[in-house]
């Protein structure tokens, strides 16, 4: 972190300011290519094993369209509310920044919610991780981009506190910017969830 | 829990005994040794919680020798059993489990961190970088590798060991093996993965961010290209092998039905995923070995590396390739002939860029004033011997003809070929050559010489005749034979070599006590007089954590040859320079990985639940602490003149 550049024009967004923000910053798209690389291989995994439903339900028998229609409009609409925040936070508005990411976070729980309670019914109906391999591999997908949902919201108010203890400095600020590339990442991948899993299940079969 | 513990612990096998006995002994000593000579502390402040790259170089490169021993006494075992016809000196099942952990060490925990150990020494010195860009991941990265290595490497006495092949196929790892030794398997290849996926990202943004000004990408040096190439293909391939080992534990622990025989389970999925990171792993260790042979070739035939643009090409082009030929590793089991034929011709294609490199380095060789130091022996020795596992390569690339080869012991021979002569004498050379840089005082050039000989001709001797060994039939992973196959001759020939090797890791060993003991130590940082890049530019040991007292300007490729014949001598004015302070997060929550994948082993959901909560607290941990500019320390001027004048005298 020693010789990077540090005599940076003011008119730089605050999360920019420091070497170790762009450094951050750079290393999480970074990662962010390497989270690709992971769903793509779990998208790839779902894609193989789809029809293999040997005696199980079948998806088309399970989905149910307007509530995942309704989990898809609550992650797109928290990618929206996230983007605003990120927009207070370029025009130094501590206040509504907060609100925002606290509106994303109540998306974010509520979309878990449903998620939960989709799979808790899903059970209930005999389609279990354990019933075939195409289940499996739902639960897998699912499941792990949940999971992802789960440890974003957690991480997010962890720094939500930051900011509200230290005020928006260029550390806090690459923090919250960087949560928010998560996020957006979350969204994306849940609109190949949506399409790939869910609608093609519905038609298929 | 007592029971737990009696039931696991592996004591009906007398050779085993020997060995907890052993490493119980061990341990002792060292607890031992620590306590006495008062080091604890030492221990903990200078090295256990060290963020300083180098540093965490010597460990990644110490932990790999130690995994070398392990091999390479797995590989003995299997020579001796294999040595003379119905031997029954080990059971087939001790032996199929000696050559899994043979196979995954050697790879895993033996050749990938003393490559990255190399990496992390050598890298950022390299790129004029006081550091890389991420200090305190580097740490968890190395934590995580060690911690995945003790769980696999504990499965030896504690509950067994995988026994499925390196390669741990489906259905065989899951519905074949039913102990705790494939999710030891498991969870240590997949604790360890997350420190090599973090080491990728850290050398992408380290040397694509803080080069030294001057030093475009074209003017990196050959193994800095290297190491970046291969940070890049693991970050794309590690994820693939998160993924493929999290399906194969959901199988083994929840029951889902990834790779399952039964219930829509596809066992062929595990082939292609496996390999789909498998194969680029390959081009992950012997991509930066080609980086340090290219240095080291360059700098004791004291010429600028021949084709040094062509070289970058071609290392580029085989990256790519490197993911477009997984298949050729199961020519057999039942691909099309036209998914067969294109992954035919994209294997073969590797051979071109590669052939490049060859020339290139013969090239640099080529009217060079050579000095034949240990280093250079290693890298010259590897040409040609490197140059036979790769036209084996190519003919074992040829679908047809592999229906011939699959299988024995023609591949064996072959992959030991690419992997030792390539991967492991890049690793000795790279040893010998940054030791200095290390340890502030150069290997014994004489025992060096002793350990090149008995090394490269055992090798050969040990690897040479099990190609005709597969010509003559002999299936690999067979743990006996009869006197009737013929295989006798050519089999104790093949455990002497590999006794002399055997014999070469020793003097190594012995090598690094007595040149410890008795070498001259370097006062200057050039210490082999050849230096091209910017390492030798540096004071010679580890002392200095900075790196470089001023940041070096580059003037071009082969920075410190250039700056060596301009000789210029400024007066300098040095600035205090701003270091990451010490982490002890990175080691606990690696121990907190640990446990939770113990747990996991042996489905105690307690302990599982309880290592995965110790994860997500050092996570918040690490989540609240603030980066502000405060974070981390100043070295004083003072303490730079006072490292800088020691360079001097």
């Amino acid at each position: 972190m020693a010789h990077v550049n540090e005599n940076i024009s003011p008119d730089t967004p605050l999360e920019y300011q420091s070497g170790i923000g762009r450094l951050n910053i750079f290393g999480f798209w970074i990662f962010l290519g390497a989270e690709m690389a992971l769903f793509a291989t779990i998208f790839a995994t779902f894609f193989v094993l789809d029809g293999h439903t040997g005696g199980g339900p079948l998806p088309s028998e399970l989905f149910d369209l307007k509530n995942t229609l309704i989990m898809t409009l609550l992650l797109l609409t928290s990618s929206f509310t996230s983007g605003l925040a990120i927009n207070e936070m370029r025009r130094k508005n501590v206040k509504s920044m907060i609100v925002w990411i606290v509106i994303t976070l109540l998306f974010g729980l509520g979309f878990l919610y449903m998620e939960i309670t989709e799979f808790i019914h899903l059970v209930h109906e005999g389609a279990t991780l354990g019933t075939n391999a195409f289940w499996s591999g739902f639960y897998f997908l699912t499941g792990t981009h949940g999971l992802h949902v789960s440890l974003g919201i957690g991480w997010i108010i962890l720094i939500v506190l930051q900011v509200i203890k230290r005020g928006l400095t260029p550390d806090t600020a690459k923090k919250v910017f960087i949560s928010s590339l998560y996020w957006h990442f979350l969204d994306f991948v849940w609109i190949f969830v949506f399409t790939g899993v869910y609608l093609l299940g519905l038609v298929g079969s | 829990m007592f029971d737990f513990i009696k039931d696991n612990l592996i004591l009906n096998d007398p050779m085993l005994i020997g060995a907890n006995i052993s490493i119980l002994l061990s341990v002792i000593g060292i607890v031992f040794i620590l306590t006495y000579f008062k080091k604890w502390k030492w221990l903990w402040t200078e090295w256990l919680t060290t963020v300083d790259h180098k540093k965490i170089g010597i460990m990644y490169i110490i932990a790999a020798i130690v995994m070398l021993f392990r091999g390479g006494v797995d590989a003995l075992l299997m020579r001796a059993q294999l040595t003379v016809p119905n031997n029954e000196f080990l059971t087939s099942h001790h032996y199929n489990e000696i050559f899994t952990t043979h196979g995954t060490i050697m790879i895993i925990f033996m050749a990938m961190p003393f490559v990255m150990g190399l990496m992390n020494v050598v890298v950022p010195l390299q790129i004029g970088a006081r550091d890389v860009a991420f200090p305190y991941l580097n740490a968890l990265s190395f934590w995580s590798f060690f911690f995945g290595a003790i769980l696999f490497n504990i499965s030896f006495v504690f509950g067994g060991s995988p026994d499925a092949g390196w390669t741990n196929y489906a259905p065989l790892a899951i519905e074949g093996s039913t102990g705790p030794g494939i999710n030891y398997y498991l969870l240590g290849l997949q604790i360890s993965g997350i420190g090599t996926l973090l080491t990728g990202i850290n050398f992408i943004v380290t040397i694509i961010k803080m080069r030294a000004p001057g030093m475009t990408l074209l003017r990196m040096p050959m193994f800095t290209w290297t190491s970046l190439v291969t940070a890049f293909i693991i970050v794309f391939a590690f994820p693939v092998l998160t993924v493929t080992l999290a399906l194969m534990t959901f199988d083994r622990i929840f029951g889902t039905h990834f790779f399952t025989l039964a219930d829509g389970g596809m066992p062929m999925l595990w082939a292609n995923l496996f390999w789909i990171w498998g194969h680029p792993e390959v081009y992950i260790v012997i991509l930066p070995a080609f980086g340090i042979f290219s240095e080291i070739i360059s700098a004791f035939a004291r010429k600028t590396l021949f084709g040094y643009k062509s070289m970058v090409i071609s290392i580029v082009t085989i990256s790519f390739l490197s993911f477009l030929v997984w298949v050729h590793h199961f020519f057999t089991m039942g691909g099309s002939a036209a998914v067969n034929s294109v992954f035919s011709i994209t294997t073969m294609a590797i051979a071109i860029p590669t052939g490049i490199k060859i020339f290139n380095w013969l090239l640099t060789l080529y009217k060079g004033r050579i000095e034949f130091s240990v280093p250079m022996l290693w890298s010259v020795g590897f040409i040609p011997t490197f140059l036979i596992g790769g036209v084996t390569g190519v003919m074992l690339g040829m679908a047809a003809a592999d229906f011939q080869y699959h299988n024995s012991y023609f591949l064996v021979a072959h992959f030991h070929y690419t992997l030792i002569a390539g991967t492991v004498f890049a690793c000795f050379a790279g040893f010998v050559f940054w030791y200095p840089k290390m340890f502030g005082h150069k290997l014994n050039e004489r025992l060096g010489k002793w350990t090149f000989w008995f090394f490269t001709i055992g090798f050969n001797v040990c690897f040479l005749p099990q190609f005709l060994l597969g010509f003559d039939g002999m299936p690999r992973r067979v743990y006996t034979y009869g006197p009737e196959d013929g295989w006798t001759g050519l089999n104790v020939i093949s455990t002497i070599g590999g006794i002399g090797m055997g014999i070469a890791f020793m003097i190594l060993v012995y090598n690094v006590y007595y040149s410890f003991r008795y070498s001259k130590r370097e006062t200057t940082g050039d210490v082999w007089g050849n230096g091209r890049t910017l390492e030798w530019a540096t004071t010679t040991a580890v002392a200095p954590h900075y790196n470089f007292a001023v940041v070096p300007e580059v003037k071009g490729y082969d920075a410190f040859w250039l700056m060596k014949q301009e000789k210029q001598k400024e007066k300098i004015e040095y600035k205090p320079i701003h270091m990451p302070s010490n982490a002890g997060t990175p080691i606990v929550m690696s121990a907190f990985f640990f446990v939770a994948g113990f747990g996991l082993v042996f489905k105690l959901w307690w302990i599982a639940i309880l290592g995965g909560i110790g994860v997500l607290a050092c996570l918040a941990v690490r989540s609240l602490r603030s980066h502000k500019e405060d974070e981390g320390y100043y070295v004083s001027v003072d303490e730079i003149l006072k490292t800088e004048e020691k360079k001097e005298a």
